[in-house]
């Protein structure tokens, strides 16, 4: 019938699709863990995903933190619950917001830019120029990727945390009257190891996802500027629905009862 | 001599081939198709140690194709290719790398890694490939920029501040960094003015020569193909149609050949052009 065609084909791209990442990926982890390996190029990535991203990520933490504060006010304070401020915002910034804002704020930033150089390369003929020279470009660009990711998202939302704290920090006990001292020994008392572990595990998995999205798009780009504009679109997209998804599952691997 | 009959589609098996050893390139019923539309369609060729072949044909007609395969950048579908008597079609991973550290290649833009500087595109092979140090290769790059005009100040430039002909002499410069047996040259001159297409001809005669290289060079530009080739076969709608010696080419006695290299529109090639 030909109402079924297009739901047919339809279901077979994505079987495809999904085929074709999964390859991708699973021969991206066999290069980050075989020799030769390219310390240089691995410290570059990690100063551009990490370091460069401080300033983004930081923003993005400390608004997050004084935007929470200021909300939780607003509706605890109809039942008389303000001293329960603290407790909402580390545990919001440290499970939940610090990896997510921090992931997608970085696949924004870092998944874009990685989809469009390594596109780039790629329709210039620079990705098989580096198989002519008898380079694996898996090895040489998407292996040191996928390891500074891996490695630096967890730092960037450790930091994040600390900055999105102090945001609600300050929020509290400047605009909303908090004693700082009670402020910060309420955060510290209430707060347990398993929520920073929690973030720090998905901030590592949406590391990987970023700069992954990021090296697929942009290794199969084709067609010139229009296939990277394309590629970098995508790489975006996908990230942030894969660490919105991702997000889920991971929470309810650490908290559901 | 060596030219087939005319206007014939049979394979380019080329009698030069046969009088001498082992080719060093030996390609037997190559094939390759994306998705319906075939672009090699059983292509036979040799290529012997130290001459330099070029390929020519139409925008589409698989020239590229034909490269990529060999140097394994695509699979073939059907088919044989042998480097040195070896077979490379099948080859993967460390064995493909050491096929391909025979081989160096100028490509049509160059290809240089954007975000390095020159000297460091050049020793790319050296340092990444062979695992030189970068000192050392370092002092190779500037000696092969030397080789191709370039003074040791372009070394410390970015790729994105040259000009077209100084980019295809370091993507050369790159080329025979390594001291390749083997050197593909895929359209050296596009895109250049003839005065600097006639230099880059010039390098690629000389370099090939010094190493004593096998070249393999796939252009449209017939005074460029003239002046760097030995040998030339002609590839039409996925089969090569005529080899021969390039000094003969305008005595082909191929009604195709002759059409391509005269740039005429009337002849037995159509070209698919709507009316406006």
């Amino acid at each position: 019938m030909p109402i079924l065609q297009p739901i047919g084909r339809t279901f077979l791209v994505f079987l495809e699709a999904t085929g074709r990442l999964t390859l991708f990926t699973a021969l991206s982890l066999s290069h980050c863990l075989r020799p030769p390996f390219y310390p240089r190029l691995v410290f570059r990535q990690m100063v551009e995903i990490g370091y460069y991203s401080l300033p983004v990520v930081g923003l993005t933490a400390i608004f997050t933190g004084m935007v929470l504060a200021l909300q939780s006010y607003t509706g605890f304070a109809r039942f008389s619950a303000e001293s329960a401020i603290p407790n909402v915002v580390v545990v919001s910034i440290t499970r939940e917001l610090g990896p997510v804002l921090a992931g997608l704020m970085v696949a924004g930033r870092v998944g874009a830019s990685m989809a469009a150089e390594i596109g780039t390369m790629r329709v210039t003929e620079q990705v098989d120029a580096l198989d002519t020279l008898a380079t694996n470009p898996f090895k040489y660009l998407i292996a040191p990727r996928l390891i500074a990711g891996l490695t630096m998202l967890p730092i960037l939302v450790l930091i994040a945390d600390i900055i999105g704290v102090f945001g609600g920090y300050i929020v509290s006990t400047q605009k909303l009257g908090f004693n700082p001292v009670t402020y910060l020994k309420n955060t510290w008392d209430f707060i347990e190891p398993q929520d920073v572990v929690s973030g720090l595990v998905k901030a590592a998995v949406f590391g990987f996802l970023v700069t992954l999205m990021g090296c697929y798009h942009g290794y199969n780009s084709r067609g010139g500027a229009q296939g990277v504009g394309t590629a970098t679109t995508n790489a975006v997209v996908s990230a942030s629905i894969l660490i919105l998804s991702f997000n889920y599952f991971i929470t309810e691997l650490f908290f559901a009862r | 001599m060596n030219e087939r009959p005319a206007a014939t589609l049979s394979p380019g098996q080329d009698a030069a081939a046969a009088r001498s050893g082992t080719p060093k390139i030996a390609i037997r019923g190559l094939s390759k198709a994306f998705g319906p539309k075939v672009v090699l369609d059983g292509i036979d060729l040799d290529i012997q140690a130290g001459e330099s072949m070029l390929v020519i044909g139409g925008s589409g007609s698989g020239k590229s194709v034909l490269l990529k395969c060999i140097l394994g950048l695509l699979h073939p579908d059907a088919g044989s290719i042998k480097v040195d008597g070896e077979e490379v079609v099948g080859l993967y991973g460390a064995e493909l790398d050491r096929v391909r550290r025979k081989f160096g290649m100028l490509f049509q833009n160059a290809a240089l890694f954007d975000s390095l500087p020159v000297w460091e595109n050049v020793a790319f092979g050296l340092i990444q490939g062979q695992r030189m140090a970068r000192g050392a290769a370092r002092e190779i790059a500037l000696q092969k920029l030397g080789a191709v005009g370039l003074g040791e100040d372009v070394g410390e430039l970015m790729p994105a501040e040259l000009s077209g002909g100084m980019r295809k002499r370091v993507g050369l410069a790159r080329a025979i960094a390594t001291e390749p047996e083997i050197i593909f040259f895929d359209e050296p001159t596009t895109g250049l003015d003839p005065i600097m297409g006639d230099v880059i001809d010039r390098l690629i005669v000389k370099c090939v020569k010094e190493l004593g290289a096998t070249a393999l060079s796939i252009t449209h530009d017939m005074a460029s193909a003239r002046r760097i080739s030995d040998r030339v076969a002609m590839l039409y709608k996925g089969k090569i149609i005529w080899t021969g010696r390039t000094a003969e080419i305008d005595r082909s006695g191929n009604p195709y050949v002759d059409q391509f290299i005269h740039g005429r529109e009337e002849g037995p090639i159509q070209m698919q052009v709507r009316d406006l």
